[in-house]
């Protein structure tokens, strides 16, 4: 597990190049900042500068090796690397209200971004025109988007909203690609089709992810609870609300298992089971430093009874790595099946790279299925 | 254009109502939701069984209705029982109840915050010191989300 502080202020979003040798985040202002690693070291080697508003949301295209940025000035741009310089083309979203999230289709031949303009906006290349082209998925959106993922058929796509709802919409755009082979979630695709609307949560969905098959789908809301759909002729939902503050962001790192970070400052690791249709929790995944325990003397005992009401000694220093809430989480080795590494960053403005085999010897009791 | 602005009895649409970008919650049913039945437990208070007082007032809470004076009334019968409780029976009353159970507590208790009368709030704080014990954060943040409360 290895933390490493980039800024004092929060980082608003990040994402990796193919090989996680580079790492592109936005330090809560109009630009995004992209290091590479040198050893231990990370070297800040391009600032992408052409958003007028705080960027939202990146995501880092693995094979084509495109950048794509939204910000609160409702704009999105595709970059491309030009010999040693980023550079970037507009993407005309149509939206009256800030970007707020954007991912890459697992082919990336579209992205979608999605908006406080109660909508999400799947964009893809047009040839002819060299240019490209959104359409937009309005019905049955309430509020703000807030976390997008894709299906890894490429056409579907899950959203979260403030509307307290999880949802699974088709993406299929006919310029692009073939029609689409029957999912557990439902055969017929047209375009702006909902395949699947969650119920019984109330709070909005900060964070959405599709396991690796695609199967199931987790969300995390914020009236501090997890849950899972599975896809099926009727798709079964389990919830686990839970004793901590609300959860930002969620992934699958095995079939069974996620990982979730939010308000709390650390990880926690969840496990579904699918016979059962329960979710479990499965343990916090952050290894606290044993501070040493300081024996307080009389006069001490008396000054905190005094001033806070309490004997306890402990401080009120956050015991976990990160020091602020954690606002993302992104898998780095091992993709969404067997995950081997992730990395979360957050609020306090510093990454921190997770080991799944270092946490599963270090935990006890923890097991990742 | 003076006398077309003073009195506004000619317009007949409200078209707020039309606005399509209006936000209108979900109706649910709010049939069997009465509250909990008042002289039952009034019953067992006074027989001294504090503990199944407990379970019937939790029963059937009026979180779907629109009628404030069902929730008023399910709010007094709660807050009756709670206080009626010994303060070392407080604990394993909370243990008793399932994570439903603890966060539908909990909005009783911070609804009881919000009218506070003679002795209710330092009782309610015993009350909610053990369900936070229990619940966590994450109770409380369920009870501010809740779009559906009692």
């Amino acid at each position: 597990m290895s933390y490493h502080s980039f800024l004092l202020e929060p980082i608003s979003c990040h994402a990796w190049n193919k090989d996680r040798t580079q790492i592109a985040l936005c330090p809560n202002n109009h630009e995004v900042h992209i290091y590479k690693k040198d050893g231990n070291n990370w070297n800040k080697i391009h600032v992408l500068k052409e958003h007028n508003g705080q960027v939202t949301g990146i995501d880092w295209a693995p094979e084509s090796n495109r950048i794509v940025t939204c910000g609160t000035d409702r704009n999105a741009y595709v970059w491309t690397l030009k010999g040693d310089v980023w550079k970037p083309t507009l993407v005309i979203l149509r939206i009256n209200r800030a970007a707020r999230c954007v991912k890459w289709s697992p082919k990336e031949n579209k992205f979608a971004v999605g908006s406080g303009s109660r909508l999400i906006s799947v964009c893809y290349f047009e040839q002819d025109n060299d240019w490209w082209v959104c359409k937009h998925i309005k019905k049955p959106i309430r509020s703000t988007i807030l976390c997008l993922d894709w299906h890894p058929n490429n056409v579907l796509l899950a959203a979260g909203s403030c509307d307290f709802k999880c949802r699974i919409f088709s993406a299929y755009i006919k310029e692009v690609e073939e029609k689409p082979a029957p999912t557990p979630w439902g055969s017929k695709m047209p375009f702006g089709e909902v395949m699947f609307e969650s119920t019984g949560t109330a709070g909005w969905v900060h964070g959405v992810c599709f396991s690796d098959s695609g199967n199931r789908v987790a969300w995390a809301s914020h009236d501090s609870t997890v849950a899972v759909a599975e896809g099926g002729k009727t798709a079964v939902c389990t919830s686990l609300t839970s004793e901590t503050l609300p959860l930002l962001c969620v992934t699958f790192i095995t079939e069974n298992s996620l990982v979730a970070a939010g308000h709390d400052c650390y990880p926690v690791l969840f496990v579904y089971d699918s016979n059962k249709a329960a979710l479990s929790f499965g343990g916090k995944l952050d290894i606290p430093k044993q501070s040493a325990q300081k024996g307080m003397s009389a006069r001490e005992r008396f000054q905190n009874l005094d001033k806070k009401a309490t004997t306890d000694t402990k401080e009120a220093v956050l015991e976990s790595v990160h020091k602020n809430s954690i606002s993302q989480i992104s898998i780095l080795n091992g993709g969404k099946a067997q995950c081997a590494k992730f990395c979360t960053t957050g609020m306090d403005g510093g990454m921190t790279i997770w080991d799944v085999k270092t946490l599963e010897s270090a935990m006890k009791d923890l097991k990742i299925v | 254009m003076a006398k077309n602005t003073q009195s506004s009895r000619f317009r007949g649409v409200d078209i707020d109502e039309y606005d399509e970008n209006k936000f209108v919650e979900e109706q649910d049913e709010a049939s069997e939701q009465q509250g909990p039945d008042a002289r039952e437990v009034d019953d067992l208070i006074r027989q001294g069984d504090t503990m199944t007082a407990f379970h019937v007032a939790l029963r059937n809470p009026p979180i779907n209705s629109k009628n404030p004076a069902v929730k008023e009334r399910a709010q007094a019968v709660v807050l009756r029982v709670l206080t009626a409780f010994k303060s070392s029976d407080i604990e394993p009353a909370v243990k008793s109840l399932d994570r439903n159970g603890v966060d539908l507590l909990m909005k009783y208790i911070y609804r009881g915050f919000e009218k506070p009368s003679d002795n209710s709030s330092a009782i309610l704080l015993q009350w909610h010191e053990k369900a936070f014990a229990v619940g966590g954060l994450g109770s409380i943040v369920r009870v501010l989300t809740a779009r559906k409360s009692v």
